[in-house]
């Protein structure tokens, strides 16, 4: 081979983005092709649901980096290229700017919303468009139905009465989730939504929908209609990798991985789209949470510039619902209710904060697996990650 | 200067003063303060570790 090494990172967000800057930083000095779907520079997806969807960031400030450090990066984006196969074997991504060989690539591809099969007129949300298209919907309508009692369901609710718009956030399966810790903050998150007047039905059968004049008409099973004029669906997401279908790659509910993010020789996925082993249950699943994304692109950049063997991240996630901030860190046994931390030595000071708490997941054996700081003083909830650091499985791999 | 913050970016996450205690700390309300401006060293280590993990992506190292 006379070219220079060549990594190829396909999808430019925040998985790919962290994973071409770590390799340059680690001192990878051949050429790095940063390749995605999208037409903008990269930017970050927290803040659609949040500062932009409000109308206080203008799009700009939601990018990953400014022109001149992206610049400095020396890393060949190409904006509006899409993957649409990989042959393993050769090392060859097929892309809609044409053939692309590489030594390594990295598969950063993320997930898309699910669509409401009932719902074809609801918006989502996912992309820079979308969280601009939702925001001047939210600016003017007066009913808002959003559906998906998930965290961004959570979340875009908690705009739309920002907005000042009457709120109905349904769901089906009678409780309201968050990311990794799943259902056991349900009664604290319906708790907060009705107090900022949020409509809740948390077992709404949806059976139609019909879009008129006046608004948008939904069906529920015990015989209600709902008028509303905007219909958001925030269903849950669905990995990326039809591109891969016709590759040897193993997809089941994303890319299949080891513990260190490698899929085949040559290719590592990282973010939503990629299904790392999980440490504790040694089954393949994904992590939709930013820092999850940043970690494990850093642990595979790492693998690829120095050939070392990164650690699996322990997954962190943070929201931000009616201005209440809510982190979570490690790990949340669905089974085994939050303990508060409070009167736990070392980890809560006693704050009196109205509604604040940092709340504990323990295992058998009652080490700290899972921490969440609700509004929590930064101190305490510091203290608190430190506690689920001391779990030994972490230390030992 | 060595480091820029920008906290209206910052989502109290708390990856900085956690990989880099004597460079960030965190106010009341989870924002990320400053203690140094210029870090060497360990500190500057410690502080392009803490850029690269801040979730927010708010803090910038130009110091390098
Ligand atoms: C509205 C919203 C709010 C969120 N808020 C939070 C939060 O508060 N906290 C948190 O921890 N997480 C949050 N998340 C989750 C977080 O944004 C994701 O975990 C993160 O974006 C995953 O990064 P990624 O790079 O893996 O994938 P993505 O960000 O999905 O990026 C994948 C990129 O690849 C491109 N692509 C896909 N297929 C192809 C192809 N075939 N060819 C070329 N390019 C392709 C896509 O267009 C996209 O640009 C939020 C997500 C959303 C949507
Ligand atoms: S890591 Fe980033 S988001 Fe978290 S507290 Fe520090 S600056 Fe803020």
């Amino acid at each position: 081979m006379t070219r220079a090494p060549r990594v190829v990172v396909v999808g430019a967000s925040i998985g790919g983005v962290t994973a071409a800057e770590t390799l340059r930083r680690e001192g990878f000095d051949g050429e790095i092709v940063l390749l995605g779907d999208e037409r903008h520079r990269p930017y970050l997806r927290p803040p659609l649901s949040k500062q932009i969807l409000l109308g206080e960031w203008e799009p700009d400030q939601a990018s990953t980096h400014t022109v001149a450090q992206a610049e400095e990066l020396d890393v060949e984006l190409r904006t509006s290229c899409t993957a649409r196969g990989l042959d393993v074997a050769g090392r060859v991504v097929r892309t809609s700017q044409g053939d692309l060989a590489y030594d390594e690539l990295i598969v950063a591809t993320g997930s898309e919303p699910r669509r409401h099969p009932l719902l074809p007129m609801a918006l989502t949300l996912r992309t820079l468009e979308d969280a601009l298209a939702l925001r001047d919907g939210l600016r003017s309508a007066h009913r808002v139905a959003v559906v998906g009692a998930g965290v961004l369901g959570s979340e875009i609710a908690s705009a739309a009465r920002k907005h000042e718009a009457d709120t109905l956030l349904l769901g089906r399966s009678g409780t309201l989730t968050l990311g990794g810790v799943g259902t056991l903050l349900s009664d604290r998150l319906a708790r907060l939504h009705e107090d900022h007047g949020v409509e809740l039905d948390l077992r709404a059968e949806i059976v139609g929908a019909e879009s008129g004049l006046d608004g948008t008409r939904i069906e529920l099973a015990d015989g209600r209609i709902e008028l509303v004029d905007l219909v958001v669906a925030m269903i849950g997401a669905t990995p990326r990798t039809r591109w891969l279908d016709s590759s040897t790659l193993t997809i089941a509910d994303g890319v299949v991985c080891d513990r260190g993010g490698s899929a085949a020789p040559g290719v590592s996925a990282v973010g939503d789209v990629a299904a790392w082993v999980d440490p504790f249950t040694g089954r393949p699943s994904r992590v939709e949470h930013q820092s999850n994304a940043i970690e494990q692109a850093i642990a595979v950049a790492l693998r690829i510039a120095r050939g070392e063997l990164g650690t699996q991240p322990v997954p962190l996630f943070w929201s931000e619902v009616h201005g209440t901030r809510i982190h979570a860190y490690g790990w949340f046994d669905p089974e085994r209710p939050l303990v508060e931390a409070a009167g736990d030595p070392g980890i809560q000071s006693g704050t009196s904060a109205t509604d604040s708490a940092v709340l504990l997941s323990r295992d058998d054996t009652d080490r700290v697996r899972g921490a969440i700081g609700w509004n929590a003083p930064p101190r305490d909830f510091r203290a608190a990650r430190a506690a689920v650091l001391r779990t030994p499985e972490l230390i030992t791999h | 200067m060595g480091i820029d913050v920008k906290r209206d970016a910052c989502v109290g996450a708390g990856q900085c003063a956690l990989v880099a205690p004597d460079v960030f700390d965190q106010d009341d309300d989870g924002i990320v303060m400053l203690l140094q401006t210029d870090p060497e060293g360990a500190d500057l280590t410690a502080a392009t570790k803490a850029e690269r993990l801040c979730p927010a992506r708010a803090i910038t190292v130009t110091a390098r």
